[in-house]
């Protein structure tokens, strides 16, 4: 089993190395080959590891190291990778999700310049990512988040050309960085008190070195917390995903949907001893969960481009992560993560043949009628749309999406808040999504198609959306019908805590589960009613608090605006202001002394004999009158 | 006598081609190169005599010749693995330089590669010195051919950068001056010995005043090298107005000898001044971090960009050194050895893009990518290095300095890492600002020729390769560094590598706590 | 008590000194010079007188040859530059040029 795990990692690496060093001087269709079978390989192997995993269950995981990376004053972290139920289910869905996009891809990003550098760096971003879910120790780990952000980079600004795209490449990229930074001082610290960087070392010691609720505790969990913020865009550390959208599409579909933004629900998942022993912690995960949740249903309500409603969409189905995940309800978190990478990548992809199609206009309200004329396009946007808003019973997200409104309500962690606002913006999403549908697909047809997905394209959308609809299936809640393989594997993973105790009972589940339902459905509705009739126009027209409100959920809140105030223009004014380093004035001070001190005495050599007479005489009477004074004296 | 021969080599080797210089540039160069070369190789053959399992730091090979007795000057040269280390860049980036200079020097190129080779040979020297005076003629003896290369062929500016850089760098020597002498004499006054020589000097019972004005003295010429925070401007000038190679052997050797220095002599002839100076000394490195980064970012110079990163990258270094623990030690050599090729390769590449360009001013440049990929590439790779990105050797040195210094100071580390933030802000500044975004002057370069590729890419192996694999080198250095760390911690935990470490759960947030409590013999 | 006739040399002396220093004519410099020279004669000649001995009058007429030497090779440079230059202005003989400013 290790040949083929090593092989699951390694296998993007090298092919990316061979693309980015080599790849300008191949025919595009090897590059596009090579990018995709390398990744298609990966899966293999992680199918050959599941496999074998499922068939022996080891009780710990499975570890293999290739060798030591570093030894010295006590770290020595190994290049080594480590399987379990969390882990596994990870890897599967980032190299399947991931080889579907990128077969994708293949077609979309054909006519690109740059082909071949752009699957070097997804290849590169899947070995990061696959490097920071199996990681055994958390300095491999760090490797890999920061690896994913190098290629997050890289990819949102790979039409570089523009300079747009280079800025919200700089935005991720250093947004991103503040996090990583807090994750890396929680790494100095777990280092410090543990004295290894080792994951199951430190999860196994930490209830005896850590006290549980204790002010150091919850800050050590505060900093970790930070590095998931900014790579899940979450609160505070959000305002880079929507920029972000500037990427290729299918890059948005892989990073900015499927994979590298649920590395924090990851990375909080794998640490999750950590955050048990910090209560307030854990809740500080949940608020922050449940208002990112609440608040991007509402910037994503009044977004034009339709790419920039799936990224607010994305950062609310992740606060919805988050909030399970501070509720304790663990493995609804990882379900949820494994259905939403499904039908956001569908969204995502079917939303890039629209764009696409309408040469490249991604305005909601410049498209329409795209129904008749890109029908897969359609129908498989529907299914996402429907997955999201959890349409009842035939999709996925309706049974993550619900086992995480259950845990909310059901955990002893939980707070009633919490799961109103979860179910509030359970309607928010309903219209959103459909909005996106009604505005796009349905009515007049405003633009021609301008270019038709090719095969490959199409194939991908409807296997994607196969798996929007099946997927939950694995997870059911025990209310309806009692079959949760997925939930049970995943628990195998969390047994170091115990299971926290539900407070409630199967009555109380049919309830939430029809509201839910029912505000889903009446939020479908509700957007197709007001769209139709294009009412929400008509109301921010006619009152200017509406409109002021309207601008305020566009801008996301303010929050760009708050920290452009806050820290880019005082970091770019006080920098410019001493671009000539003030301290140099210190320097070049006392080089005008000196040639202050030369002017002065230069001139008194003036050639002329009077005023050296003069010297001489003052010198000497000065001297007379001091040997006088002394001798006197 | 491979230590002199190291030492003798490159000048040699300058004199020949200096020779052969004046009726043929070519073999000038070529000539050059094969000193270089010989001289690697040298040191390469001194690296297998070098056994990595010895618990002491002695050095492992001298050369000692008595030269004036009765003051106790002696020539001593003497190397350990943290010494080795250094001698194998210094070669290697004598190397580079030389082959960096192959067509961007076209003038006086005799006496240009006399220049060069001497610098190396006076580097070489001061990493190999175990005699305070001949430290300090090495030391002086680097100022020299660096003054005529930046005088002669630098650009727009050079007269106020050679001259601001020798002054500010000969002052600060005459403080380290001040100090070879006070040591001397106090020796003197307490043993009745007059020695220069290193081994003889430490140890020396002095009263704690004395010890620290003396060590400050050191301190000082060797902030100034640093560059340490507030001594740091003649650095952005002496690096942007340097020929390629110049700026160079600035940044990858010249910057290094004062880490060295603080290394090899500040704090093992004086521990205890130093433990009593190192809060101020990483306050200077953590502002060092910050100020560097947010200067980096405002330039509009495209060279003097690259040159502010210096003073961040060297600002973790003062960090490290002045931490004292074994991570924050290993950290700090393995950032120089990084910062070195990491930094090198960025003035290297700005060199090329200003040789096609003749521009340095970002608002001319940009969009390079599209016809110059490999430019682009390698400046994507190399700012990536500068902004420590994992999997490449700074990163590596970077974090174990973090880790180091927080087990002694949480403060220092948190503000430090602050540094993570501020230096993706000047990297991607850099990567955008010269090879992405429009073409706005419709340049179309040549590409990189096979010497440049070659060049490059050997150093972002190197890079890779410490990234991925750093143990080589902390075993060359650890033993040269437990004998350091044997003086400056002042423990009397046994020394292994595990001393380092902490053994508490919540450090305690005054961290001389632990310290004071130690007795000291010797130095006060 | 200082002697008036002390007094009066040192004032002679000072007449003489400020004259050099105020003086542009380099015929009264010398003369100037001169008055000096003589104030210091006068000064040691009172000094012998105060102790009833010669000596102060011998080696007064040591600085009158001193004096005259002086005046010889005084007037002869004096005249050999009026010749140069038809004028004894003592500003006129700075050789020195304008001061230029620092370079950078």
């Amino acid at each position: 089993m290790s040949i083929a795990l090593w092989t699951v990692i390694i296998v993007p690496f090298v092919s990316a190395f061979v693309l980015l060093v080599i790849g300008a001087y191949m025919p595009k269709k090897a590059a596009g080959a090579i990018g995709c079978v390398s990744v298609g390989i990966s899966w293999v192997a992680a199918m050959f590891v599941a496999s074998d995993f499922l068939r022996e269950m080891p009780p710990d995981g499975f570890r293999t190291t290739l060798y030591t990376w570093m030894d010295v004053g006590g770290l020595n972290p190994g290049i080594a990778v480590r399987l379990d139920a969390l882990s596994l289910v990870m890897i599967s869905v980032i190299t399947f999700v991931g080889f579907l996009i990128h077969i994708y891809a293949s077609q979309s990003m054909y006519d690109e310049d740059g082909y071949s550098r752009f699957f070097g760096y997804m290849n590169l971003f899947v070995g990061s990512m696959l490097t920071l879910v199996l990681a055994d120790n958390l300095l491999l780990l760090y490797l890999g988040w920061e690896g994913v952000g190098l290629c997050s980079y890289l990819l949102i600004g790979f039409w570089y050309k523009d300079a747009t795209n280079g800025r919200a490449a700089q935005k991720a990229f250093i947004v991103t960085r503040v996090g990583d930074t807090a994750l890396a001082i929680a790494l100095f610290w777990l280092f410090v008190s543990f004295g290894t960087l080792d994951i199951k070392t430190i999860l196994s010691a930490a209830p005896a070195k850590l006290v549980a609720g204790s002010a150091a505790a919850t800050l050590l969990a505060c900093l970790i917390i930070g590095g998931a913020v900014g790579k899940s865009a979450q609160i505070p550390l959000q305002t880079w995903l929507p920029d972000a959208m500037a990427g290729p599409t299918p890059v948005s579909a892989l990073i900015h949907a499927a994979t590298m933004v649920t590395a924090g629900v990851y990375l909080i998942a794998r640490l999750h001893t950590l955050f048990t022993l910090a209560p307030p912690a854990m809740f500080a995960v949940a608020v922050i969960g449940t208002l990112t949740l609440f608040y991007s249903g509402f910037s994503a309500l009044v977004q034009r481009d339709i790419k920039r409603v799936l990224a607010y969409s994305t950062i609310s189905q992740i606060g919805y992560m988050f909030l399970a995940l501070g509720v304790g309800a663990w493995t609804a978190a990882i379900f949820h993560f494994f259905t939403h990478a499904f039908f956001k990548a569908l969204l995502f992809l079917s939303a890039g043949v629209a764009i696409d199609a309408q040469h490249h206009e991604h305005d909601i309200f410049k498209m329409g009628g795209l129904k008749r004329a890109l029908p897969i396009a359609y129908w498989t946007f529907l299914i996402g749309a429907a997955s999201l808003s959890a349409l009842p019973l035939v999709t996925a997200g309706f049974y993550s999406k619900d086992s995480i409104i259950w845990g909310a309500y059901s955990s002893p962690l939980g707070a009633p808040w919490l799961w109103v606002l979860a179910l509030i913006s359970t309607f928010i999403t309903a219209v959103y999504s459909f909005r996106v549908v009604y505005l796009v697909f349905h009515g007049e047809q405003k633009m021609e198609v301008s270019k038709h997905p090719g095969v490959l394209m199409n194939l991908v959308l409807v296997v994607l959306a196969f798996f929007s609809i099946t997927a939950g299936f694995i997870g059911m809640p025990e209310s309806i019908f009692k079959f949760d393989p997925l939930v049970r594997f995943l628990k195998t993973a969390f047994n170091t805590i115990p299971a926290y105790q539900n407070h409630a009972n199967h009555a109380a589940e049919v309830m939430l589960l029809t509201i839910s339902s029912a505000l889903g459905l009446l939020g479908i509705f509700t957007a197709f009613s007001y769209y139709r009739h294009n009412r929400f126009a008509w109301i921010v027209d006619r009152s200017p608090f509406a409109k002021a409100i309207h601008s305020f959920f566009f801008s996301g809140w303010g929050f760009d605006w708050l920290y452009d105030l806050l820290f880019v223009r005082p970091y770019k004014t006080f920098a410019y202001w001493n671009r000539s380093d003030a301290i140099d004035n210190v320097f070049t001070g006392l080089a005008s002394l000196a040639r202050i001190g030369n002017s002065i005495f230069s001139s008194l050599q003036t050639g002329r004999i009077r005023n050296y007479a003069a010297s001489l005489i003052l010198g000497a009477a000065i001297f007379t009158t001091i040997v006088i004074l002394r001798t006197k004296l | 006598m491979k230590l002199t021969w190291l030492i003798l080599i490159p000048t040699i080797g300058g004199i020949l081609a200096w020779i052969a210089g004046k009726r043929n540039t070519l073999a000038c160069r070529w000539i050059a190169l094969a000193a270089a070369l010989a001289d690697f190789a040298l040191a390469l053959s001194l690296l297998a005599q070098l056994d990595v399992s010895a618990i002491s730091g002695k050095p492992f090979v001298q050369h000692r010749v008595p030269w004036v007795s009765a003051l106790g000057i002696n020539y001593f040269v003497a190397t350990d693995g943290l010494g080795l280390l250094l001698i194998l860049l210094s070669t290697s980036i004598g190397i580079a330089a030389v082959v960096a200079s192959w067509r961007e020097i076209t003038d006086h190129v005799a006496e240009f590669h006399l220049a060069i080779m001497v610098l190396l040979s006076a580097i070489i020297g001061t990493f190999t010195a175990y005699n305070l005076v001949l430290f300090y003629f090495f030391w002086e003896l680097m100022l020299v051919p660096m003054y005529f290369l930046i005088a002669v062929w630098g650009h727009e500016n050079r007269r106020y950068a050679a001259i601001k850089f020798v002054l500010f760098t000969f002052i600060g020597s005459l403080f380290m001056l001040a100090g070879i002498l006070g040591i001397h004499f106090v020796h003197a006054g307490t043993s009745g010995i007059y020695t220069f020589d290193l081994p003889d000097l430490q140890g020396t019972i002095m009263p704690a005043a004395t010890a620290m004005w003396l060590m400050l003295g050191f301190f000082i010429g060797f902030a100034v090298k640093i560059p340490a925070f507030p001594l740091h401007t003649w650095l952005p000038d002496a690096h942007t107005e340097a020929p390629t190679a110049g700026s160079l052997h600035l940044a990858a050797l010249l910057l290094k000898t004062g880490a060295y220095g603080l290394l090899r002599f500040a704090i093992p002839l004086f521990p205890t001044a130093s433990l009593q100076i190192s809060p101020l000394a990483m306050a200077l490195g953590v502002v060092g971090v910050i100020y560097g980064a947010i200067l980096s970012f405002a330039q509009q110079d495209l060279k003097r960009m690259v040159a502010y990163t210096s003073v961040s990258h060297m600002g973790f270094v003062i960090l490290g050194i002045y931490a004292g623990t074994e991570l924050a030690l290993q950290g700090a050599i393995i950032a120089i050895i990084c910062h070195a090729f990491a930094t090198g390769a960025l003035f290297l590449i700005v060199g090329m893009i200003q040789e096609r360009t003749h521009t340095r001013d970002i608002a001319h440049l940009g969009g390079l990518w599209a016809t110059a990929p490999k430019i682009g590439g390698f400046t994507l790779f190399f700012a990536m290095a500068a902004l420590s990105l994992p999997g490449l050797g700074n990163f590596i040195g970077e974090f174990l300095i973090l880790l180091g210094t927080f087990q002694v100071s949480r403060t220092a580390a948190v503000i430090a890492s602050i540094g993570l933030v501020v230096s993706a802000i000047y990297g991607l500044r850099l990567i955008q600002a010269s090879v992405l975004g429009p073409n706005v002057k419709n340049w179309t370069l040549s590409d990189l020729n096979a010497r440049e590729t070659a060049v490059l890419g050997a150093f972002a192996a190197i890079l890779l390769w410490i990234g991925l694999h750093p143990q080589p080198i902390i075993e060359t250095a650890r033993t040269s560094l437990i004998q350091i760390r044997q003086d400056f911690i002042a423990t009397s935990a046994p020394l292994n590598s595990d001393s380092g470490r902490i053994n508490s759960t919540i450090l305690p947030l005054n961290k001389f706590e632990s310290r004071k409590n130690t007795g000291r013999s010797t130095n006060d | 008590m200082i002697n008036h006739a002390m007094m009066f040399a040192g004032l002679l002396f000072v007449i003489g000194a400020v004259g050099i220093m105020i003086r542009r004519n380099l015929l009264f410099m010398l003369i100037s010079v001169e008055l000096m020279l003589n104030a210091a004669g006068l000064a040691i000649a009172v000094g012998g007188s105060k102790w009833s001995q010669p000596d102060g009058q011998v080696f007064l007429i040591m600085i009158f040859v001193a004096a005259a030497t002086g005046v010889a090779v005084g007037i002869s440079l004096l005249l050999a530059n009026y010749h140069e230059r038809k004028n004894v202005d003592a500003d006129e003989l700075s050789l020195m040029r304008e001061r230029e400013p620092i370079e950078q």
